[in-house]
């Protein structure tokens, strides 16, 4: 809402010296966030005038047309000649009344105004458009002609109020009161302390039977219905500059008198107004809801096919506007052959929730239907009329004929109790009854009773509803400032969970392995799930859709981290940075498959159990995930010698790490697992719930992949399901028994064939060694066709054995070993090297 | 009677003259001096104190001396051999300082030498930032709830008072999900807000409920440099008898005083919510220039625009509607309720200026936010 200030000061007598500024802070203290204060006219300096346009010399030989004009700005340039003026604009004629910036004259933009020459002739100021005076858009966007009464020589910054400021207001969804002078009048009348001239406030007729005919057959679509109408209006009228500047400046464009005149009325009370053309309406005006199929152009050209729902006005012949959101072009009034004299003035009240429900089905938001939506004052529809009639007959020389039609459904005003001490249990704050009851009235409430109090809320103000609502009237008047600042005590909390700990855990250790976070929108399409190589059966493949995505290329919920993620891998490497390892922990989407659309759930009471078990079953499964991606260089080359490139294994690692922080052991085993190459995938997994479950893979991506997402040679990835790991994870780790006898340590290198994985192996050793065994690791493994055969590979093992209870004599160390060796000679076919 | 002096054989008394052993002292000391490593050393220190040395020689003599000189011979040998080592000793504590030096000199590196052989990880500042605010309030006993991105509408409309038809719930520019048939039903949606977590947590926890929401959001924005679809609130609820604006407006200031130091404070404004009532919406003074800016045009100030304030987010006391669609009773509790948008403290508090910074991933914006932020 845009509230010129000088229109205010008609209903609050601020003080004279109050700046846009200070009434934006007072009325942000009473809660209307004014956004901006827009400063109209600020720089501008006259001389500006009324000029006469005396003759007009159409220059030739130019590119465009330019006109030579002198004009007769009386007294204004000290000397009474004609001035003589170079305009490039085409949009006046001789004898019409224009605005002249003299020479020394400052336009907006501090755009001065000397003599200078220009198209061969001296041009001694500038006749001037809207535009260029700053008025907002008049509907021209041309030169200002003024109406002929306009007096020669007048300064123009006077008489079109050039200068002023106006108030930007965001006036939030339930304050629709101050959707209108006349409810920012009244905050700004509250928030000074004033008293305010209600503009509501006005004699109106009793409704008689000799109105024009009004049907209602929908009263809770329309409980209320206005009509009026004025007979014998000057066609040709226009609207005065003063309606016209303030409707400028409220925002609005000026139309025709009739339009112009219930804009500003609208702007004025907040009550949309509808002026129809009376001679093209043809029988009793009614309301009710649309029929099946039925059209109505309105009057922005648009022919809608209305919903069973849509409440419309009508007339004999069918829809004539939609209620509460437009009219129709049928009977709109004529503004352009000038043939309108007789119009009806409907101000009605429609339901808001219809009202919103229409404008929503037809993408159609107008002023009216803003106003409709957050409630617009019942009461002030006759007031509201009666002002559309005064105005007409003032400004068109019409006449208000006596007929009046009200339809009124029968309503009573909201009433609620509330207990005086309740807008203290709110705030926290000792105001006392005095005070609350004092901010009630002030708003408009009628409020008895001691204790409890009955307040019963104006009929503006369909949103003071609770007791709630009431408070926070009182608390916003007495200041959100001065609220006190009081902490208070919660219980004492468990802290963090341990699926939360984990998830920081994993950040962190990823960070401190190299791993830079980069968390990804989770939107994809088909065309990455194809590039990943991932099968038409793959779950993964069954995605969340949503129905208005912002990439048509991108419709669906990822399954996996990993396009968000290799995105912005091939991003970075794009960029520049070439060794690179990133990590990614979030949730992905995936279908049940068994999701059925909820029954809307009342909100009066909490829903049974079964409810909102119906609830969660329609959503997918969200589990959270942790990826890494990594390309280029893991350890880079330097004066410390060489690098190594980020591969497989680092990818697995950082899996270990990961299951090391949710104190998982893993297991791994050779996978075959889309997107990543086949003969270097990791499939992980734990024990979750006692069963081993895969928990995802690593490794190297495949080949095809890496070239059809544009991947740097040779990127690796890991993905895992955390949430698996983190049910998997084992508790309390139990301490180990340290031994301080001394170790015996034994290798052994072990001929295998080459197929046979190490963890194979180790595992039989570590079986076969016995309790004796501390620690295994592996330390080489070595494949020579000539040393050891063919398709044959060497793993050396170093074995730690120590006990608890005594030195170990290497008869003891040795015995172990070879039963370790033996059982992995069992299970794996594997050869004591040399032996 | 036999001869006494037999055995004196004169050649070896003439070994044990005082000047004789002089020599010899002065002949270690000299040999010690002209030692220049401890290889010379070495073989100076066997000349002149090994068994076979003079002074070793000398000193076997001294058991053939009669009684009355054994003492003298035997005190002034001894000195002398006192007097050798001690130059020995000194000597070789002289030339191993020597060499020590010449060898740590050698072994001198360049310290000023780079070390980038693994490139630095680190977490995101979202995390770390959302992780940092989420401290604050698990440290007063508050405990961190979570919920689900796909969420019901239910929970992220109509249980927070957004009806079908509340003007509200067409400004939120949802993200609706396709029904499982295809259809456009699903009643899910990607949640606008993290309010629905309240929802969650007072149909599932115990009474009194005090809960920190972080989380992912969605809003059908294009991203560009202030506007991204996918961002990130912190959402608080709190839920308890006898709660009140100021303890809301308290809890507020500890937590701008806990991020941005001693001082700070916060401003309320009446604004309007459907899931709070009374609302509002809530600014904390500019913790760079602490409103000292504020029509001063020779201080100006870039983070809050020589405002004075910082918009944080919007906040107010638990709407009885939604405390009643949780089975809570609105005459027994109240409750206060904040959220605010990590990405947009995050850009104030370390200068971001474009929001794409913070969805692209771009390692070299998020190394130097570590592992804390």
């Amino acid at each position: 809402m845009r509230v010129p200030l000088s229109w205010l000061r008609e209903y609050v007598d601020l003080p004279a010296t109050e700046t846009g500024r200070d009434v934006q802070e007072k009325l942000i203290s009473v809660g209307l966030e004014v956004e901006t204060v827009e400063r109209l006219g600020a720089d501008l300096k006259g001389p500006i005038v009324v000029g006469q346009v005396l003759t007009i010399e159409e220059l030739e030989g130019f590119k465009k047309p330019i006109r030579f004009c002198t004009v007769d700005v009386g007294q204004a340039n000290g000397t009474g000649e004609p001035q003589e003026i170079v305009c490039g604009a085409r949009n006046f004629e001789v004898g019409d009344k224009v605005v002249v910036v003299l020479p020394g004259g400052v336009l907006p933009g501090g755009f001065e105004i000397s003599a200078r020459k220009t198209y061969g002739k001296v041009s001694h100021g500038m006749i001037c458009s809207s535009e260029e005076l700053g008025m907002g858009d008049d509907g021209t966007k041309g030169i200002v002609v003024l109406p002929p009464e306009s007096e020669v020589g007048a300064d123009a910054i006077e008489l079109l109020e050039l200068v002023d400021e106006v108030l930007d207001i965001a006036v939030t969804p339930d304050r629709g009161y101050c959707l209108s002078m006349r409810g920012v009048a009244r905050e700004a009348a509250i928030a000074y302390g004033l008293p305010l001239r209600d503009p509501a406030l006005l004699d109106v007729p009793a409704p008689n039977a000799f109105g024009y005919p009004v049907k209602i057959s929908e009263p809770l679509g329309c409980d209320r219905f206005t009509a009026r109408t004025v007979s014998g209006l000057d066609p040709e009228a226009r609207s005065p500059i003063w309606l016209q500047r303030r409707l400028q400046k409220a925002g609005m464009r000026p139309i025709s008198l009739a339009v112009d005149v219930t804009n500003y009325v609208m702007l004025e009370l907040g009550q949309p107004l509808h002026a129809y053309d009376r001679g093209r309406v043809q029988g009793a005006i009614g309301v009710r809801r649309a029929q099946p199929g039925e059209k109505l152009t309105t009057l922005d050209g648009v022919t809608r096919t209305l919903d069973p729902e849509d409440l419309v006005i009508t007339d004999d012949r069918g829809p004539i506007g939609l209620a509460g959101v437009m009219g129709g072009a049928d009977t709109e009034i004529d503004d352009t052959r000038g043939t309108t004299t007789e119009v009806v003035i409907e101000a009605a009240h429609f339901d808001p929730v219809s009202i919103a429900r229409t404008a929503r089905r037809h993408k159609l938001s107008s002023e009216a239907s803003r106003r409709f939506e957050r409630g617009v004052d019942p009461q002030a529809a006759s007031a509201a009329a009666q002002r559309t009639v005064d105005l007409l007959v003032l400004l068109a020389g019409g006449t208000a004929d006596a007929g009046v039609t009200e339809v009124i459904a029968p309503s009573a005003p909201h009433t609620l109790t509330l207990p005086a001490d309740h807008p203290d249990k709110v705030a926290g704050v000792a105001y006392g009854r005095e005070t609350v009851v004092r901010r009630l009235q002030e708003i408009g409430c009628d409020v008895y009773g001691q204790d409890e109090l009955i307040v019963t809320v104006p009929s503006w103000r369909p949103d003071l509803r609770e007791a709630n609502d009431l408070a926070e009237e009182v608390i916003r008047l007495e200041g959100y400032e001065n609220l006190p600042s009081t902490l208070p005590r919660p219980p004492a909390g468990r802290g963090l969970t341990d699926r939360q700990r984990l998830h920081r855990r994993v950040g962190r250790a990823l960070a401190g392995a190299g791993y830079v976070e980069a968390p990804n929108y989770p939107f994809i399409g088909q065309a990455v799930l194809d590039q990943l190589g991932i099968e038409a059966d793959d779950a993964r493949r069954q995605v969340v859709t949503l129905l208005n995505p912002l990439s048509d290329e991108e419709p669906a919920l990822r399954t996996t981290l990993l396009p968000g993620l290799l995105g912005a891998l091939r991003r970075n490497d794009g960029r520049g940075s070439h060794d690179l390892a990133l990590f990614e922990t979030g949730l992905v989407f995936r279908p049940t498959g068994a999701e059925r659309v909820p029954a809307r759930l009342p909100v009066d009471r909490r829903p049974s159990e079964e409810d909102l078990a119906a609830l969660n079953a329609a959503l997918p499964h969200q589990p959270r995930h942790v990826a890494v991606v990594l390309a280029g260089a893991r350890e880079r080359s330097g004066w410390w010698g060489k690098g190594r490139p980020g591969d497989w294994a680092d990818a697995v690692e950082a899996a270990r790490t990961v299951a090391r922080e949710a104190g998982v052991r893993l297991t791994v085993r050779a996978g075959q697992h889309a997107p990543w190459h086949p003969g270097r995938c990791a499939a992980l997994y734990a024990v979750v719930d006692g069963t081993e479950t895969l928990v995802g893979h690593a490794g190297e991506l495949h080949p095809r992949v890496v070239k059809a997402m544009g991947l740097p040679e040779r990127t690796c990835a890991m993905e895992m399901e955390l949430d698996l790991l983190e049910r998997a994870g084992g508790g309390i780790v139990p301490a180990p028994r340290i031994s301080t006898f001394p170790v015996a340590t034994q290798d052994v290198a072990l001929v295998v064939d080459k197929p046979v994985p190490q963890a194979e192996v180790e595992a039989a050793l570590r079986e076969g060694a016995g309790e004796l065994l501390e620690d295994i690791r592996l330390f080489d493994v070595y494949e020579n066709a000539e040393q050891l055969g063919d398709g044959k590979k060497s793993l050396a093992y170093a074995l730690r054995f120590r006990a608890a209870d005594r030195t170990l004599t290497v008869e003891e160390a040795s015995a172990a070993r070879d039963a370790a060796v033996a059982l992995a000679a069992e299970r794996t076919g594997a050869v004591l090297r040399g032996a | 009677m036999s001869a006494p002096n037999k055995s004196y054989d004169p050649v070896e008394v003439e070994a044990l003259k005082p000047e004789e052993i002089e020599r010899m002292r002065n002949e270690a000391l000299a040999a010690f001096a002209a030692a220049d490593s401890l290889d010379a050393l070495h073989e100076a220190k066997v000349a002149h104190t090994g068994p076979t040395s003079p002074l070793a020689l000398a000193n076997r003599e001294i058991g053939a001396l009669p009684p009355h000189a054994k003492a003298e011979a035997g005190k002034r040998v001894g000195q002398a051999r006192g007097a050798v080592n001690k130059a020995l000793a000194a000597r070789q504590a002289e030339l191993e300082a020597e060499r020590d030096a010449r060898v740590l000199v050698e072994e001198a590196v360049d310290v000023t030498l780079p070390y980038d052989r693994v490139p630095a990880g680190a977490r995101h500042p979202l995390t770390t930032l959302s992780e940092r605010i989420e401290d604050v309030f698990v440290a007063m006993g508050y405990e961190v709830a979570e919920g689900p991105e796909a969420e019901a509408e239910w929970f992220n409309f109509d249980a927070l008072n957004i009806g079908p038809d509340h003007p509200a719930r067409t400004e939120h520019d949802t993200f609706f999900v396709q029904g499982a048939d295809g259809g456009a039903q699903s009643g899910v949606v990607l949640r606008t807000h993290t309010s629905p977590v309240q929802i969650r947590s007072l149909l599932q926890r115990e009474l009194p409920v005090y809960v920190i929401c972080p989380g992912r959001v969605y809003r059908t924005d294009e991203l560009d440099a202030t506007h991204t679809p996918v961002f990130h609130q912190v959402e608080l609820l709190a839920v308890d008898e006898g709660l009140t604006m100021a303890d809301l407006k308290g809890t507020l200031d500890h937590m701008v005083q806990s991020l941005f130091g001693e001082g700070m404070k916060t401003r309320l404004r009446p604004n309007f919510f459907p899931f709070t009532e009374p609302s509002a919406e809530m600014d904390m003074v500019c913790y760079v220039c602490r409103g000292e800016s504020v029509g001063n045009p020779d201080r100006p100030c870039r983070t809050c625009s020589s405002e004075g304030w910082i918009e944080l987010g919007g906040c107010g006391m638990v709407n009885p509607r939604v405390l009643t669609a949780c089975g809570v009773d609105p005459e027994k509790y109240s409750g206060f309720a904040f959220g605010f948008g990590i990405e947009r403290m995050l850009m104030f508090r370390h200068h971001v200026e474009d929001m794409r910074d913070m969805v692209e991933g771009d390692v070299r914006f998020t190394r130097p936010f570590g592992m804390e932020i």
